[in-house]
C-alpha cells in the first residue's frame, strides 16, 4: 500500500506543512503568487551572470574587456531590462508577503487590494529603473569597447586605497 | 479514563509519534525572512549604485568597488543574494519535482550552483577590492 498526502507526497514519513497543490488559488492571487515565483526564478538566472561578471572583473582589465562582447550582447541587454522588472516586482511583492507575515492584510478584499498596488507600484519602479537605465550618459553603458586606460586613469587607481 | 478514550488518544499520539517536529521546521521559513528583510535594502543599494555609475568600463567600476566600504555591502550582497536564492529554487524544485530521486539530485545540484556562485562572486569582489595596480 503506497498511500499519498493530497498533496501528492508520500504519506510515510513527517506530516508536510500546506503548499502548493493545497490552496486553491484563483486570478488575481494566482497572479500574483506565480509571479513572485518567477520573478525571483529570473533574478537566480542573474546570479550566475553576476558572477561571471565579476569574477572579469577580477581577472583584470583585458579579460574583462574582452568580455563586452559577451555582457554587451543584445539578448542580455534586453535580459538586463527583465532583471530590473523582475528586481521591481519581487522587492515589492516580497515586503508584501512580509507584511502578510505579520498577520495583517490577510483578508480576501485586501489582499485583492495589495495585488493591485504591488503590480502598479512594481510596474512603475521598473519602468523608472529601466528608464534610468538607458538614459545613462552613451545609453546602456558597458564595457566600452576600445577604452584603454588612461595615465590618468591608472594613476587615480594606483592612488585608491588598496 | 476508559479504555475507548485510551485507544483515542493513542491513536493520536501514534500519528504524531515518531513523525513529530523535528524543531527545524520554520528554520527555512525564518531564514527566508531574514535574508529577504536585509535585501530589501542591499538590493536597492546594488541596482541604484550601479545604476548611479557614469559608465561601466573596468577603470570606473575597480574605482567604484575599491572607494571606501563600497566592498562590504557588495560581498554582503553577493552572499546573502545567493542564500536567499537557494532557498527559493529549492521550494521551487520540491514543489514541482516530485520523484524523490530526481528531487534529492536536484536539490543537490542547486546547492553545489549557489555555493559556487557565491563563494565565486565574493572571492572575485576581494580580488578587486584588496588587489595592487592593475
Amino acid at each position: 500500500m503506497r498511500a499519498t498526502a493530497s498533496n501528492g507526497a508520500p504519506a510515510r514519513g513527517r506530516p508536510l506543512s500546506p503548499h502548493l497543490t493545497v490552496y486553491r488559488m484563483r486570478r488575481y492571487c494566482l497572479l500574483t503568487s506565480f509571479s513572485n515565483r518567477a520573478a525571483g526564478g529570473i533574478l537566480s538566472l542573474g546570479l550566475p551572470l553576476f558572477a561571471y561578471w565579476l569574477i572579469s572583473l577580477a581577472s583584470g582589465e583585458r579579460w574583462y574587456e574582452s568580455t563586452h562582447a559577451v555582457l554587451g550582447h543584445p539578448a542580455l541587454l534586453a535580459f538586463y531590462a527583465l532583471l530590473l522588472l523582475a528586481f521591481a516586482y519581487h522587492l515589492i511583492a516580497g515586503i508584501r508577503h512580509l507584511i502578510w507575515d505579520t498577520g495583517r492584510g490577510l483578508e480576501r478584499a485586501q489582499s485583492r487590494t495589495s495585488a493591485w498596488v504591488v503590480i502598479a507600484c512594481s510596474l512603475v519602479l521598473a519602468g523608472l529603473l529601466i528608464w534610468w537605465a538607458m538614459s545613462r550618459a552613451g545609453g546602456p553603458a558597458l564595457p566600452a569597447a576600445g577604452a584603454s586606460l588612461s595615465p590618468a586613469h591608472a594613476a587615480s587607481i594606483a592612488r585608491a586605497p588598496a | 479514563m476508559s479504555g475507548d478514550a485510551e485507544a483515542t488518544r493513542r491513536s493520536a499520539l501514534g500519528q504524531v509519534r515518531g513523525y513529530g517536529s523535528a524543531k527545524e521546521g520554520v528554520a527555512h521559513w525564518w531564514t527566508q525572512r531574514l535574508t529577504s528583510v536585509a535585501l530589501i535594502v542591499l538590493g536597492c543599494w546594488f541596482v541604484v549604485s550601479l545604476l548611479a555609475l557614469p559608465a561601466f568600463d573596468y577603470v570606473t567600476l575597480v574605482r567604484w568597488m575599491r572607494s571606501g566600504w563600497t566592498a562590504l555591502p557588495l560581498i554582503l550582497f553577493a552572499a546573502v543574494a545567493t542564500w536567499h536564492s537557494e532557498l527559493g529554487v529549492r521550494v521551487i524544485i520540491e514543489d514541482y519535482v516530485h520523484e524523490v530521486g530526481a528531487k534529492t539530485v536536484a536539490l543537490a545540484f542547486s546547492t553545489f550552483i549557489h555555493v559556487v556562485i557565491g563563494a565565486a562572486s565574493v572571492l572575485a569582489v576581494l580580488k578587486v577590492a584588496l588587489g595592487g595596480p592593475p
